[in-house]
């Protein structure tokens, strides 16, 4: 496959950034997104020019580095797929593809693609765990949970906070992010204790760090590697409303 | 209370609650003006506007709507400067619709020539009610009136143009303030899907075709 690519070059976060177009050429349509880059960056390296800064660590989809804008679409064109897991053969020989970083003021970039998610640490530090002491490893079934709730909290764990809900939401909106957090310890006993708090704390944090708010039009769900129900979303809303009933 | 005003889900439990306020609303203005279709002249109508204008419960409640749709407005204008903040770069390609609807990212335009719309309407029936005598005088009734602003053409295209947009920012505006409100569920969501479909079909259709019939005489 030979292709143009248009990616989003930015020396540091105080500079202008603008698009600059790369050919590459006999790309194998079952290399992944991101060998494809380290195909163009070896070329780059080879020519002596600065390779582009892209963030990637497993690529096996489950870290939640890769945050890739490809053609307009957060993780590209596949279904609950990161970019890491997104192949070639979804492209056409011939194909332009615009590659940009995730555009949020929360999500300052760094370098050409690399966005700062540090404000998805501090939403997490401010009530995303749950405070136990620490001892000998209990058996799993001492604690009953009923098979929906085991069910749904594993399904909202699966976030791995890459941040393609703000990218893709047009108000910035981290709000399938943090309702993926608070579901997973509100659906689960062990999650009870910092109910309330958690969900207070965590919603501070999140407005303080900027992002928009939520007006339901489903681009997170439909653009999230993990696909993440807007559920979570009815639920963060039913918390946070309680929560401030009862605090 | 300041804390949860303040906070952005907050904001938003006051657009879905306001939302539902003026849906209500929707459902008595749009039942009361449909007695014009009884076809008498305009008989039944008059007297159910007659009602309308002088029960004191309903005239309080007028001043609440009116506290209401401010609310509402208000709270839109707040939400959307900050949206807008939160992304200051906007992207060069971006292929929003395949990951949600139109109408579900344009609530603000829609809002805005519902907002349109309501000013020349308040204006055609609503400022010659309250702040004249033209109807009390006996000179005229409400029926008389509307009959005499849809004789413009323009004026139906108007209305009718502007039941369009209500009828798209209600397909989004009747789910999503349940789903703000927390009320997402896998047996009810699909019933209040259905429900803001059916809603926002009939309600704008019910209040375009008041302008249509008028005009082309199959009501008087």
């Amino acid at each position: 496959m030979n292709l143009t690519l248009k990616i989003w070059r930015q020396k540091n976060s105080k500079e202008a950034g603008n698009f600059v177009s790369y050919n590459v050429t006999d790309i194998s349509a079952d290399m992944s997104f991101l060998e494809m880059f380290d195909v163009l960056n070896e070329q780059l390296i080879s020519k002596g020019e600065e390779p582009i800064a892209f963030d990637h660590d497993c690529r096996e989809g489950i870290c939640g580095m890769c945050s890739m804008y490809i053609n307009g679409r957060a993780h590209g064109p596949a279904q609950g797929t990161t970019t890491c897991q997104l192949h070639m053969r979804k492209f056409k020989d011939g194909d332009t593809i615009t590659v940009e970083p995730w555009r949020a003021s929360s999500f300052p970039v760094i370098k050409d693609l690399v966005v700062d998610r540090s404000a998805f640490d501090h939403i997490i530090s401010a009530g995303g765990f749950i405070s136990v002491n620490t001892g000998n490893a209990k058996d799993a079934n001492n604690i009953p949970v009923p098979k929906d709730n085991a069910d749904n909290a594993f399904a909202a764990a699966a976030c791995i906070g890459c941040g393609a809900c703000v990218a893709a939401c047009k108000n910035s909106s981290a709000m399938l992010f943090v309702s993926a957090k608070v579901s997973q310890l509100a659906l689960l006993p062990q999650g009870q204790v910092e109910r309330e708090t958690r969900v207070l704390n965590m919603v501070k944090q999140m407005d303080e760090e900027g992002f928009g708010s939520c007006t339901n039009t489903g681009a997170c769900e439909a653009e999230c590697p993990k696909e993440i129900s807007v559920e979570n979303i009815a639920r963060l809303n039913r918390e946070y409303l309680l929560a401030n009933l009862k605090k | 209370m300041t804390r949860f005003l303040t906070s952005s889900l907050g904001k938003k439990i006051v657009m879905a609650l306001t939302g539902l306020f003026l849906i209500s609303f929707l459902v008595v203005h749009c039942g009361i003006n449909a007695l014009i279709f009884y076809n008498d002249g305009g008989l039944t109508f008059n007297a159910g506007a007659e009602f309308m204008g002088t029960n004191p419960i309903i005239r309080t409640m007028e001043i609440v709507l009116f506290i209401g749709i401010l609310l509402h407005i208000y709270q839109a204008l707040v939400l959307t400067i900050n949206n807008n903040k939160a992304r200051p770069i906007k992207y060069a390609v971006n292929a929003a619709n395949s990951n949600s609807k139109w109408y579900s990212r344009s609530m603000g335009l829609l809002g805005t020539l519902i907002l349109m719309f309501l000013i020349i309407h308040l204006k055609h029936f609503w400022v010659l009610s309250r702040f004249t005598d033209h109807l009390t005088s006996g000179e005229e009734t409400l029926f008389d009136e509307m009959k005499e602003v849809f004789e413009s053409p323009a004026v139906v295209v108007v209305y009718s143009l502007a039941m369009v947009s209500l009828g798209y920012h209600l397909l989004h505006g009747f789910y999503s303030a349940f789903q703000t409100l927390g009320l997402n569920n896998k047996k009810y969501t699909p019933l209040i899907r259905n429900a803001g479909l059916i809603f926002s079909i009939i309600i704008p259709f019910v209040f375009a075709m008041m302008p249509i019939a008028i005009h082309l005489g199959w009501v008087n």
